[in-house]
């Protein structure tokens, strides 16, 4: 489904990304963990055209998307959840979600994708009218997640979804990462600096260090792997 | 009595101008964080365009109120078209250099249009007709609210009012307040950024036109420089509500005119700008991003 080929991303002259190369299949749940800098996040805002790549191709369902703008991008199917969540802080959390169907005319799918979600966050239900920026943390992650899934996305980015938060809301959020993908077979690519976490519920991953992709394999072979294991697992 | 309520319309007028020129300061820096020089130079371009239209189109036969919206309504596409321009020639191509570059365009830009209307119009002050007709209705208050400053006020609430609900509930409204206050979001939902700040500079530099002719009906007469004074008044204005803040752009021009005027009034007129910009120092000494200003924090 996306085809990351032999990328190379700077910002200005440095350059962030080696020669990265990454497949996702249709349906998956694909991790990419690594240290702090070691490009995944640069890796997603390549994918989104954010900080578009200056080498190499990305293919989304066979058609190449390197060149295209964010604006064009999304409409495509391809939807990120960004690291610190990136809430609109004062527009309240209806504004925030209908940020996210920015690009949808189809007025009926909206609410019916509306009611989906608040049946998947009920608190986000309760906090409607109330600005972004109040929310906490947790609520927060609730509607990042929210807002890029009434996109409707086929591929859904999520950058450090679990980043401060709470122990049993990391294990909430998770568990509705693994329902969003079982129910719509809505395609994760999933980074993460909880390795942990990440390895239990994606099916492959990839391991990044300095920009560059280390190691791939399934993510149960990563699991067992003793370098990733004393590296992220602090095992 | 008469004479308060005489300043207070007074200043309420001038507070109006001031607040559909600021409108355009504060919605550019929200956008891009901006301060844009040039904008005054749009509202004096609107004035000059609202001249040249009305005494065209008086030669045509058209006269009094016709002639204000036809004039209004030239104005303030012709001053979106400078903004719109302005923008694309002056500040999109800096878009990531460093922020002193765009700052240092905005006052070459500013020059340059000043320079360029006093070449293609005159260094003269120019009459400005009275287009806008002494209402019968308004003879019992006439000693403290004229016709001219009645409209002047009843226009700004209108494009105010106008102003909110697009902001608020229109499409590009809502993308531009996602644009403002986070850019990369916004772009990952969609927004295409170029359009919403293309949108920012024809909405702002509309709202000045409509400032900069009925003004000049008001005052009757123009000239090349009154863009500049504008300019830094509802600039000023603008930074005492809180720049970004579009509430905060018209609290900010209106006590700024109350100011003004009050203090011509009841002490001297020597005074005007001295008042003026010593509430500007107490703003900023005390509260620095303004009355209705945030201080940006953000949480991660």
């Amino acid at each position: 489904m996306l085809s990351i080929r032999n990328i190379d991303t700077f910002y200005g002259n440095i350059q962030a990304l080696h020669n990265v190369s990454i497949e996702i299949a249709e349906g998956e749940i694909i991790t990419l963990i690594g240290a702090n800098g070691a490009g995944k996040t640069t890796t997603l805002m390549s994918v989104c055209g954010v900080v578009p790549p200056r080498t190499g191709e990305i293919l989304f369902r066979n058609q190449p998307i390197h060149h295209l703008s964010p604006d064009k991008i999304v409409p495509l199917g391809i939807c990120q959840v960004p690291e610190g969540r990136l809430i609109f802080p004062y527009m309240t959390v209806m504004e925030n979600l209908d940020m996210g169907a920015y690009l949808r005319k189809d007025k009926n799918g909206i609410k019916h994708d509306l009611e989906y979600i608040f049946d998947l966050f009920p608190i986000l239900a309760q906090r409607k009218t109330q600005a972004g920026g109040t929310l906490s943390g947790g609520e927060q992650q609730m509607l990042a997640m929210s807002r890029a899934l009434m996109a409707r996305p086929k591929l859904l980015l999520l950058d450090e979804p679990s980043l401060g938060l709470a122990p049993l809301i990391i294990k909430q959020i998770f568990e509705i990462i693994e329902k969003i993908n079982a129910e719509n077979n809505t395609t994760v690519f999933l980074v993460e600096q909880n390795a942990n976490q990440a390895l239990k519920v994606a099916h492959r991953g990839y391991v990044m260090e300095n920009g560059h992709i280390s190691l791939t394999d399934s993510a149960e072979n990563l699991m067992k792997n003793e370098d990733v294991r004393r590296a992220y697992l602090g095992l | 009595m008469d004479y308060f309520w005489e300043l207070f319309f007074g200043g309420l007028t001038r507070g109006s101008i001031y607040a559909l020129i600021a409108l355009g300061y504060t919605m550019v820096y929200g956008i891009i964080e901006l301060i844009n020089f040039a904008h005054g130079e749009v509202y004096m371009i609107g004035a000059f365009t609202g001249l040249i239209v009305a005494g065209v189109f008086s030669l045509m036969g058209f006269s009094g109120a016709s002639l204000l919206v036809l004039a209004m309504v030239i104005a303030v596409l012709y001053s979106s078209a400078y903004g719109y321009t302005i923008e694309k020639i002056a500040y999109k191509p800096l878009r990531g250099a460093s922020r002193l570059a765009p700052l240092i365009s905005a006052i070459g830009m500013s020059i340059f249009l000043q320079n360029y209307v006093l070449l293609a119009q005159t260094s003269d002050f120019l009459p400005f007709p009275a287009l806008i007709p002494e209402f019968d209705f308004m003879e019992p208050y006439i000693d403290y609210l004229g016709s001219s400053e009645l409209v002047i006020i009843l226009t700004t609430v209108l494009v105010m009012i106008a102003l909110t609900v697009l902001i608020k509930f229109t499409k590009i409204g809502k993308a531009m307040r996602a644009t403002a206050q986070n850019k990369k979001m916004a772009m990952l939902t969609g927004v295409n950024v170029d359009h919403v700040i293309s949108m920012t500079f024809i909405i702002g530099s509309g709202l000045a036109a409509v400032g900069g002719v009925l003004i000049a009906t008001h005052i009757g007469q123009i000239n090349f420089y009154i863009g500049f004074i504008a300019g830094l008044k509802a600039f000023t204005a603008a930074v005492l509500g809180g720049i970004g803040s579009i509430p905060g752009a018209v609290l900010g021009s209106l006590i700024l005119g109350w100011t003004e005027s009050f203090a011509t009034g009841y002490i001297s007129s020597d005074y005007e700008d001295v008042f003026a910009f010593c509430l500007l120092v107490l703003i900023l000494i005390f509260r620095p991003a303004g009355i209705l200003g945030r201080s940006t924090t953000q949480k991660v």
